[in-house]
C-alpha cells in the first residue's frame, strides 16, 4: 500500500486505504447509549422515582462497558461491520431499562402485598451483560481466523449434543424450571446450555455442509426429479439434526427444536442451492407437526391456544390473552415508558418481552425494534456474501438466520401470528445464557465480517507465463 | 452460494414484514376489542389511576378520592358512610358501583363531554387527568335528622325530604345502611366479607328502600281520592259520606271495615272532612265506588303514579296502582290497599305537589355538575313534570291536611310552624293480621307557605311485634323532626 510507485505504468494504481468504519461505530454507540439513558429517564419519571445524576452515571457506565467492547473490536477485527454492534448495545440496553421497570412494577406490588423486596433482576442482567461482553472479547481474541474453528467442527457438533442433552439427563431438581427440562442450576445460578448448543451445532453443521456439499449437489440418485445423496453422505448430518430435535421435543422445548430445524434446512440449501431441500425439509416439518399433534397433549393445547386463547382464558389461554391485551392497549403510540402495565402479563420480562415493549412503546416502537433487528441480521448475511470461503458464508448465514428465525417464533408467538413457543428475544429478554450465547455469536459475526472486509494482503503479481507455456489448470466453479 | 444467502436475505425480509403485519392487525385493528375487553384489568386500573371527582352536598364532601401508594392509585372514601349511602352509592372494583357513583360515572370519571375542553388540556399539559365534581341538592342536616331519626328507634324504613317549589331532593334515607366504605377498600379480603355480609343482611341493606323499592301506600292514598273528588267539582269538603264502621264490598259478600272497627264519628254520615281525618275506610270506598275508576286513575297518573322512565339521575322503581278489573277491587284500592304500591320518594312527589300549588316539578339530587377545578359546567333549572291538581283544589287539600295534623296527637310538634299531613297504615303480606303494618306520614310545612315535603315509610311498623302500630303514633314524630331540620328551626 505504501509503495510510492507513480500512478502511472502497468502495475492496477494502489486502492486509497478501506476505510474500518471504526469511527462511525464509536458514533452510534454514543447515539445508543444516548437512547438508552433517554429511555431510563422516562421510566423514572412516569414511575415517579427522583431524577438524580445517577442516572448520568448509569448512562456513562453503559458507554464504559460497550466503549470496551468497541476497544476490542479495533484491537482484533478492525474491519468489522460498523452497524453490528451499535445494534446489539441498542436492544441490550432497551433491554435492561425495561427490566428495570418491570422491577420496579414488581417492588410495588411486593410493597403493597407486605412481601419482601424481591431481587431486581436488572442487576443480574447487568452481571450477564458483563459476561457476555467479556465472553465476547475472549472469542474475538482467540479465533483470530474464522476458518480454523471449522477444525474443530465435529468437537463441536459433539458438545453441543452432550451439552443440549444434559439437563434431560440430570435430575430434574436441578433441571427443570415451569416443566421444561432445559437448565442446569447450581447454587441459585441457572444456565441453559442449549442456547451454547445453538452456537456449537451451526458449526458443525455449516463444516460438516462445506465438506461435502460437493457430493450432496452431484452423486446420488435422481428420485422424482430431484437428486437425492447417498445415505451414507448424509449420515452425520441427519444423525445430528434427528438427535437435537428428538432431545429438545423430549424436553418438551418446542421453540428450540423449531429452530434447529429451519437453521439446518437453510443452511443445506444455501450449501447445495437446490430448492429441493427446502421442499423435502417443509414435507417432513408438516409430516413431524401432525405426528405431534397426534402423540404429545401439550402440542394439542398449544395448538388449541392459538386458535382461540380466549376460549380457556383462565388457564392456558392467559399468558397469550395477556399478551394480547398489553399489545392492543399500547396501540400505534403506546402507553409510554413507565406509563403501561406491562407488569400484568406472565414473564413479562423473559418470553413476553415483546408484549412489554409493544405496549409502552406502540407498534411505532415495536417497528424500530424490528428494523434494528433488520439490520443486524442483514449486515451478517452481508457478510456471509461478502467473505471469500465457504464455511465462512455458511457459519454467518447460520449466525444470522438464527437470530432470524428466532426473532420471528418469538415476536410471531407473542402476537398470535403462530403457536407460542418458550424462546427469549436475542438481547432483549432477561436470561443470562441467551444473552452471554448470542455475545458469542455476534464476536463470531464480527470475525467474519471482519474477513469479508479487510483488504486482501498485497501479493507481487506473479510474471505471466507465456501464453504458449500455460499449462491447463482445473478451476473452481465460482460460488 | 451467493444467490440462495440473497434469497434467505429476502426471507428475512420477508418474515419481518409479515410480523409487522400481524402486529399492525393487532395493536391497530383490534386494539380496541382488546383495550375494552372487560377482563384486561388496565381498563379498571386506568379508571383507578385517574382521581375521581368528588361528590359533595352544601359544603360538605361525601364522597371523594385520595391517593395512595398501593396499585390501586386513588382510594374511594365517604365520609358518614352509612348515612348518605342510599343517595351516594359506592364505587367498588370488584362490585361494580351504584347510586350517584353509577348515575353520574361519566361525569366523576371524567370522560362526560361536558368536561372535554378540561380533557384536552390535561392531554396538552400532561397533568393528570381527573374527573368533574357532582354537587348534590342534599341538606346535610336534614338528612341527618331523618337518619339519626330512623336508626335511634333501629327502624326499618326510609325518608324522603323535597323542595316543592324546585323538586330538589333535601333528604334521601334508608335504614338499615351500609358503610360504602367496605366496598371500596382496596384489600380484597375485606371487600369480599362486607359484601357477602352486606348481601346476606336481614333486614336487606343494599336496597335503597327511597326509590327501589314500593309500599302499599295506605290510608295516605286517600289523598289522592280528595283531589280526584274535589276536582271532579261534585264534592266539597263538606260532602256528607257514609259514617258506617263497615260496608260490604260492591258485588261481593265481603266485608271492609274501618281501622279498629269504629264508626266514622257518632252520626249516620260523616263530612269528607271529618272522613279524611278520621281516615275512615268505609267512606272512601263509598267516594270511590261513585267516582268510578277512571277518575281515580287519571288523578293517580297526573300526581306522577305509573310513570316508568322517572330518572334522579338513578332509576325510580315505578309506581302503580294496579289493576282494578271491578269496583270492589277499586274501593280496595281507594283506601291504598290491594295492588297499589308507591315508592317513599312518589309519595313525597304527591304532597310535595299539593304543596306547590298542584304543580309537579322533577324531582333531582344533582343540583350541579363542575369541572376539575370547581368551575360550574350545568346547573340543574327546576323543571315542571305538570299539573297535578287545579290551585284552588290544592288549598282545599292544604285546609283538610293542616285539618289532619292539628288532630293527630304523637310526640314532635313546632310550636309556630303548622304542618299540614296524612298518616298511612299499610296492611301487607299473605297474612295481614299477624304481620304489623307499614306505617307512612306525608306531610308539609309550614302550610301557608311550604318549604319542605316529606315522605315517612317505617317498614313493618318499626316494630315486628307492634301489630297496633299506626302512622301517627310511628311515623309523624320521624316526620315533624325532619320537617323542624328542614325549617332550621333547631339550628
Amino acid at each position: 500500500m505504501s509503495s510510492p510507485e507513480p500512478r502511472t505504468g502497468s502495475p492496477p494504481p494502489a486502492p486509497a486505504p478501506l476505510p474500518t468504519g471504526r469511527g462511525i461505530e464509536l458514533v452510534l454507540l454514543a447515539f445508543a447509549a444516548v437512547l438508552v439513558t433517554g429511555a431510563l429517564a422516562l421510566v423514572e419519571a412516569n414511575q415517579e422515582q427522583e431524577l438524580t445524576q445517577a442516572l448520568l452515571w448509569v448512562g456513562l457506565a453503559y458507554l464504559a462497558l460497550f466503549t470496551i467492547a468497541h476497544l476490542a473490536v479495533r484491537r482484533f477485527a478492525p474491519y468489522a461491520d460498523p452497524l453490528i454492534l451499535p445494534c446489539v448495545a441498542l436492544l441490550n440496553g432497551l433491554g435492561l431499562v425495561m427490566i428495570h421497570r418491570l422491577d420496579l412494577a414488581r417492588v410495588e406490588r411486593a410493597l403493597a402485598a407486605g412481601r419482601d423486596t424481591p431481587v431486581e433482576l436488572v442487576a443480574r442482567q447487568v452481571a450477564w451483560t458483563a459476561i457476555g461482553l467479556a465472553l465476547f472479547v475472549a472469542v474475538m481474541w482467540v479465533v483470530r481466523d474464522h476458518r480454523t474453528i471449522a477444525r474443530y467442527a465435529y468437537t463441536a457438533g459433539f458438545s453441543g449434543l452432550v451439552l443440549l442433552a444434559l439437563p434431560g439427563l440430570l435430575p430434574s431438581s436441578i433441571s427443570e424450571v415451569n416443566g421444561a427440562k432445559l437448565w442446569i442450576r447450581i447454587g441459585g445460578v441457572g444456565i441453559q446450555p442449549g442456547e451454547f448448543a445453538k452456537i456449537l451445532l451451526i458449526v458443525f453443521f455449516a463444516a460438516f455442509l462445506v465438506q461435502k456439499r460437493d457430493l450432496f449437489s452431484t452423486a446420488g440418485r435422481r428420485f422424482l426429479g430431484m437428486e437425492l445423496p447417498r445415505a451414507r453422505d448424509l449420515a452425520p448430518l441427519v444423525v445430528a439434526w434427528g438427535l437435537s430435535v428428538g432431545v429438545l421435543v423430549l424436553e418438551r422445548d418446542l421453540g428450540t427444536s423449531l429452530l434447529f430445524f429451519g437453521i439446518v434446512l437453510v443452511l443445506l440449501y444455501v450449501a447445495t442451492e437446490r430448492v429441493s431441500w427446502l421442499l423435502i425439509g417443509l414435507t417432513f416439518f408438516l409430516g413431524g407437526c401432525l405426528i405431534a399433534y397426534q402423540l404429545f397433549g401439550h402440542v394439542r393445547v398449544r395448538v388449541q391456544v392459538w386458535i382461540d386463547p380466549f376460549s380457556d382464558f383462565e388457564n392456558t389461554g392467559f399468558q397469550i390473552a395477556q399478551a394480547l391485551f398489553g399489545l392492543g392497549t399500547g396501540g400505534v403510540g403506546g402507553t409510554g415508558l413507565g406509563a403501561g402495565r406491562p407488569d400484568l402479563v406472565p414473564y413479562a420480562e423473559s418470553d413476553f418481552m415483546l408484549s412489554s415493549l409493544g405496549e409502552e412503546l406502540g407498534l411505532i416502537g415495536l417497528a424500530a425494534i424490528l428494523i434494528i433487528y433488520l439490520v443486524l441480521i442483514t449486515r451478517g448475511l452481508r457478510s456471509a456474501l461478502a467473505v471469500r470461503d465457504s464455511f465462512g458464508k455458511l457459519l454467518a448465514t447460520g449466525l444470522a438466520f438464527t437470530l432470524a428465525l428466532q426473532v420471528f417464533i418469538v415476536i410471531g408467538g407473542a402476537s398470535k401470528l403462530i403457536p407460542l413457543t418458550g424462546l427469549t428475544l436475542p438481547f432483549l429478554s432477561y436470561g443470562g445464557s441467551s444473552l452471554v450465547a448470542n455475545y458469542a455469536l455476534v464476536a463470531m459475526l464480527l470475525r467474519i465480517s471482519n474477513a469479508a472486509r479487510a483488504p486482501l494482503p498485497r501479493r507481487p503479481p506473479a510474471p505471466l507465463p507465456p501464453i504458449a507455456e500455460a499449462g491447463t489448470e482445473l478451476v473452481e466453479r465460482p460460488s | 452460494m451467493n444467490t440462495p444467502v440473497r434469497r434467505v436475505a429476502i426471507a428475512v425480509m420477508a418474515m419481518v414484514l409479515l410480523l409487522m403485519g400481524n402486529l399492525t392487525y393487532v395493536q391497530v385493528v383490534q386494539a380496541g376489542d382488546y383495550r375494552s375487553d372487560p377482563r384486561n384489568q388496565r381498563v379498571l386500573l386506568a379508571e383507578y389511576s385517574r382521581k375521581r371527582g368528588q361528590i359533595g352536598a352544601e359544603g360538605q364532601i361525601l364522597a371523594s378520592s385520595t391517593e395512595t401508594d398501593d396499585r390501586l392509585r386513588y382510594l374511594r372514601q365517604y365520609s358518614d358512610g352509612p348515612m348518605y349511602a342510599p343517595v351516594t352509592g359506592y364505587y367498588s372494583i370488584t362490585y361494580s358501583s351504584s347510586g350517584i357513583e353509577r348515575a353520574a360515572d361519566a361525569v366523576l370519571n371524567g370522560s362526560d363531554d361536558r368536561l372535554f375542553a378540561r380533557r384536552l388540556s390535561d392531554l396538552i399539559t400532561g397533568r393528570d387527568p381527573s374527573g368533574g365534581n357532582v354537587l348534590l341538592t342534599i341538606d346535610p342536616a336534614v338528612q341527618r335528622a331523618a337518619y339519626e331519626q330512623l336508626t335511634e328507634r333501629g327502624y326499618t324504613g326510609s325518608v324522603v325530604a323535597l323542595r316543592p317549589q324546585t323538586g330538589e331532593i333535601l333528604a334521601m334515607v334508608s335504614t338499615p345502611s351500609y358503610d360504602p366504605n367496605k366496598l371500596a377498600s382496596h384489600d380484597a379480603d375485606e371487600r369480599m366479607a362486607a359484601w357477602q355480609q352486606f348481601n346476606e343482611a336481614d333486614p336487606p341493606v343494599l336496597p335503597n328502600r327511597a326509590i327501589s323499592e314500593t309500599y302499599p301506600p295506605g290510608s295516605t292514598f286517600k289523598l289522592i281520592d280528595v283531589a280526584a273528588a274535589l276536582a271532579s267539582g261534585r264534592y266539597t269538603p263538606d260532602s256528607q259520606l257514609t259514617a258506617a264502621s263497615a260496608i260490604t264490598l260492591q258485588g261481593t259478600n265481603t266485608q271492609l271495615g274501618n281501622f279498629n272497627g269504629n264508626a266514622c264519628g257518632t252520626g249516620e254520615t260523616a263530612s269528607l272532612r271529618d272522613a279524611l281525618q278520621r281516615s275512615c275506610n268505609t267512606a272512601f270506598a263509598q267516594l270511590s265506588a261513585e267516582l268510578g275508576e277512571q277518575v281515580i286513575r287519571q288523578q293517580a297518573e297526573a300526581f306522577g303514579i305509573g310513570t316508568s322512565d322517572l330518572r334522579v339521575p338513578m332509576p325510580v322503581a315505578t309506581s302503580t296502582i294496579g289493576a282494578i278489573p271491578d269496583t270492589a277491587a277499586l274501593q280496595q284500592s281507594s283506601i291504598g290497599q290491594r295492588d297499589v304500591a308507591l315508592t317513599p320518594l312518589q309519595n313525597a312527589m304527591v304532597v310535595a305537589a299539593i304543596a306547590n300549588g298542584g304543580v309537579m316539578m322533577q324531582p333531582h339530587l344533582i343540583s350541579q355538575v363542575q369541572s376539575q377545578d370547581l368551575q360550574p359546567v350545568e346547573t340543574t333549572n327546576p323543571d315542571r313534570m305538570g299539573q297535578a291538581v287545579d290551585a284552588s283544589v290544592a288549598r282545599t287539600l292544604t285546609e283538610l291536611m293542616v285539618n289532619n295534623e292539628n288532630s293527630y296527637s304523637g310526640s314532635g310538634k313546632i310550636t309556630g310552624v303548622q304542618i299540614a299531613a296524612k298518616t298511612g297504615t299499610a296492611e301487607h303480606g299473605a297474612n295481614p293480621q299477624s304481620v304489623a303494618p307499614h306505617v307512612w306520614y306525608v306531610a308539609f310545612a309550614p302550610a301557608d307557605d311550604p318549604q319542605v315535603a316529606v315522605a315517612v315509610l317505617v317498614e313493618s311498623g318499626g316494630d315486628r311485634n307492634n301489630l297496633a302500630a299506626t302512622g301517627g303514633t310511628v311515623a309523624a314524630p320521624i316526620g315533624r323532626a325532619v320537617i323542624r331540620a328542614a325549617l332550621g328551626t333547631d339550628r
